[in-house]
């Protein structure tokens, strides 16, 4: 559902994603590692269509669902079926959760021909995909993310990956800062979510995660390039030894 | 502050029109103190010139048209009769309310208040011929500094507006809402409304004044002066809706003197009008007093709003509280000046202002002005202004989940808004003007 060929970005004039090529299929789970400042949120950014990177569009090639991505603008992404999970979700002040989602979930549907929500249904479906990933009833009322704790930021946004229901989630460092019942929380989301025609793509740092969320492939970006891939044995691996061999394998082998 | 005449004007005809409409005001029957008064208010008009820009007090607010229009004011005009048009709209559910046209008081199309023993809600020229004489003598122009020749004008002019008097300890069970409407059915209409709100000691009371334009005439001119007088212990709830229209001009200014401890929550609120001025001077002249001043001014196209803030901090123990939003578009002007004047002595005073303007177009202008003036050693004082667009990160937060911009934009100016509208204690008047903004700014969201 996602090929990404040869994917060049930069911002303020430093390339940082170098030829990014990847596969995603329906119903798989990819995770991606790599040391900080590789280049994985840029990659989750650039998919998700933030408009401060400048795509290299003479070489880059990006399909999902069968539509050329890099030509749509961040709302038809999203209304495709696109979902970001942010690694630092922003603050609204002024915007009740509940009014933002419902508004952001009626867009989608809307664009796919369904009939808007009114906020009575809007409620009973919020309602329940708030138990789904146990937050408490009075968050729906709350300012988006405002005064949130971190974890409660993260969890905010599997409660609108569960209410939006995309395509495709990537998932950016979803798992840092949550303390172990919340990851446990953020994970069942995760799991129950997972179907047949719906793909994610994790980005993490710990193994931790992808014991409860088990992916298909795991892969390394290094300096923005997928330098290594496998299947979950690799993250074992990455957890035992850290990225120092890759680094020193990579930067023998290419040059600079 | 005095003024002295920098330039001989031409021959002003503004003026004529105006010193023409007292001498006819003057051919009325009134009480020899309203005469000895309104002389007054007519002496110190002659004295004042018109602001212009280089009154440091006028810098940013340019009210040129307002000095290049002959007005007729309804001392000279027939009453008119509002058959024509539907006050509902306006009116709030459930509270008291009392309309004004044109400047003056329409019981018929008023509710008749059942209010506590000794309170009184309703008209200035009623309180003036009947038994409340006394008390308006004793309050009327008590509050008013030397302000402009436009507060001048006004006591010069002092027949009728809003007047609530609650007696000590009295709470109102119900709050009153004044619907002051401008019928527009000609151009160039003047009100000189006069406001007279008391307040005994420990006494409670809500109140709404509302300024609407209805009608089809342009250009109409209300010229407001409102005092406000809090006794120890006191606590007044006001919350003023300004909606000028689109050629609509307004000069508002409300004083509002203090007693101890007591407790002023004021919410400004303009909507609409072409040149908007709204000046707010609160006294803190006893101990314990606290001041709540809140404002929003949604300002598009090439309307001027100006809101103009003085608090004086005179004793000990006063904590005043300033948060004013702006929501700037189109070519708009705004001006805020949030000035806090703490003198010797007054020893403890608390005061905060916040001045947030959201910046919807690359020609919209805003003067925030936030003036501290502090001849005191033991106080805490503390301002802030902020000027910008909605921040393109939580704009693409909005786009990454389906919104596009311009919704997301609404709904980013919506919650700015409201975040103000929401803090407002009553339900009915809360709701409604939740509804104007809502409709203004959020597009096609099902609520
Ligand atoms: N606005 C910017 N201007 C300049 N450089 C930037 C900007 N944003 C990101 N970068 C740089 O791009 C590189 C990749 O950043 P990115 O956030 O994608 O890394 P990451 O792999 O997600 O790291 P982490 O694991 O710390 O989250 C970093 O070197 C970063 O400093
Ligand atoms: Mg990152």
């Amino acid at each position: 559902m996602l090929e990404i060929c040869d994917l060049h970005a930069s911002i303020a004039g430093k390339e940082i994603l170098k030829g990014i090529n990847l596969s995603v299929k329906e119903g798989e789970v990819h995770a991606i590692m790599g040391p900080n400042g590789s280049g994985k949120s840029t990659l989750a950014q650039v998919l998700a269509g933030h408009e401060a990177y400048e795509v290299d569009l003479e070489k880059s090639r990006v399909t999902f669902l069968g539509q050329d991505l890099l030509d749509l603008p961040a709302e038809e992404r999203a209304r495709l079926g696109l979902f970001l999970a942010f690694q630092y979700p922003v603050e609204i002040p002024g915007i009740s959760n509940s009014y933002f989602l419902q508004a952001s979930l009626n867009e989608i549907r809307k664009s796919r021909g369904l009939e808007e929500l009114d906020a009575m249904d809007f409620d009973g479906l919020l309602q329940e995909k708030m138990k789904m990933v146990e937050i408490d009833p009075g968050f729906a009322s709350r300012a988006v993310n405002a005064g949130f704790s971190g974890g409660e930021k993260k969890r905010n946004e599997i409660l609108q990956l569960a209410v939006l229901e995309p395509r495709l989630a990537i998932l950016d460092e979803t798992d840092s800062g949550l303390d172990i019942d919340a990851l446990r929380v953020v994970s069942e989301g995760v799991n129950r979510l997972r179907s047949p025609n719906r793909a994610f793509v994790l980005v993490t740092h710990y193994q931790r995660l992808l014991d409860y969320i088990v992916p298909d492939f795991v892969h390394v970006l290094y300096k923005g390039r997928i330098v290594k891939s496998g299947g979950r044995e690799l993250a074992l691996e990455l957890e035992e030894k850290g990225y120092d061999w890759i680094k020193t394998e990579e930067d023998a082998g290419v040059p600079a | 502050m005095a003024t002295t005449i920098t330039e001989v004007p031409v021959f002003d005809l503004t003026r004529e029109h105006f010193l023409r409409d007292m001498r006819r005001l003057a051919e009325k029957a009134a009480p020899a103190w309203l005469v000895k008064a309104r002389a007054e208010g007519a002496a110190n008009f002659a004295d004042t010139v018109w602001p212009h820009s280089k009154m440091e007090e006028w810098r940013d607010t340019n009210i040129g048209a307002l000095v290049d229009t002959e007005y007729y004011s309804m001392t000279t005009l027939p009453r008119h009769t509002l058959a024509a048009f539907d006050t509902s709209p306006h009116r709030i559910e459930g509270w008291i309310n009392l309309v004004f046209v044109d400047g003056f008081f329409d019981a018929a199309i008023s509710d008749t208040s059942d209010l506590p023993k000794g309170a009184v809600a309703g008209s200035l020229a009623a309180a003036i011929a009947g038994p409340a004489q006394d008390l308006v003598k004793r309050h009327l122009g008590s509050c008013l500094g030397a302000r402009s020749a436009y507060t001048a004008l006004n006591t010069a002019f002092i027949q009728d507006g809003p007047f609530l008097y609650v007696p000590q300890g009295v709470e109102l069970d119900r709050p009153v809402h004044f619907l002051c409407i401008a019928t527009e059915r000609q151009e160039n209409v003047v009100s000189h409304y006069r406001a007279l709100l008391v307040l005994e000691a420990m006494a409670k009371a809500t109140v709404a004044v509302t300024s609407v334009a209805m009608g089809a005439g342009e250009n109409h001119f209300d010229n407001v002066v409102e005092e406000i007088v809090l006794g120890d212990g006191a606590a007044l709830t006001h919350c003023a809706v300004i909606d000028a229209g689109t050629t609509g001009r307004r000069l508002c200014t409300t004083e509002t003197r203090q007693g101890r401890d007591s407790r002023f929550d004021s919410y400004s609120i303009t909507l609409g009008g072409a040149i908007v001025r709204n000046q707010m001077c609160v006294m803190l002249g006893e101990p314990g007093a606290e001041t709540h001043l809140n404002g929003l001014y949604l300002n598009a196209a090439a309307a001027l709003i100006d809101n103009n803030l003085h608090v004086t901090h005179a004793a000990t123990n006063c904590t005043s509280r300033i948060a004013y939003k702006g929501v700037l578009d189109g070519a708009s002007r705004s001006v805020f000046t949030g000035r806090v004047l703490v003198v010797r002595g007054a020893q403890k005073t608390d005061s905060m202002q916040l001045n947030n303007n959201l910046l919807l177009s690359d020609t919209a202008r805003v003067e925030s002005r936030p003036q501290l003036e502090i001849y005191a050693d033991d106080v805490k004082c503390t301002h802030g202004s902020t000027v910008g667009p909605p921040p393109p990160e939580i704009v693409f937060y909005f786009r990454s989940r389906g919104v596009d911009e311009k919704t997301a934009r609404g709904m980013l100016t919506y919650g700015f808004a409201e975040d103000l509208a929401g803090r407002i204690p009553d339900p009915a008047l809360r709701r409604q003007l939740d509804g104007i903004i809502y409709r203004r700014f959020s597009p096609g969201i099902n609520g």
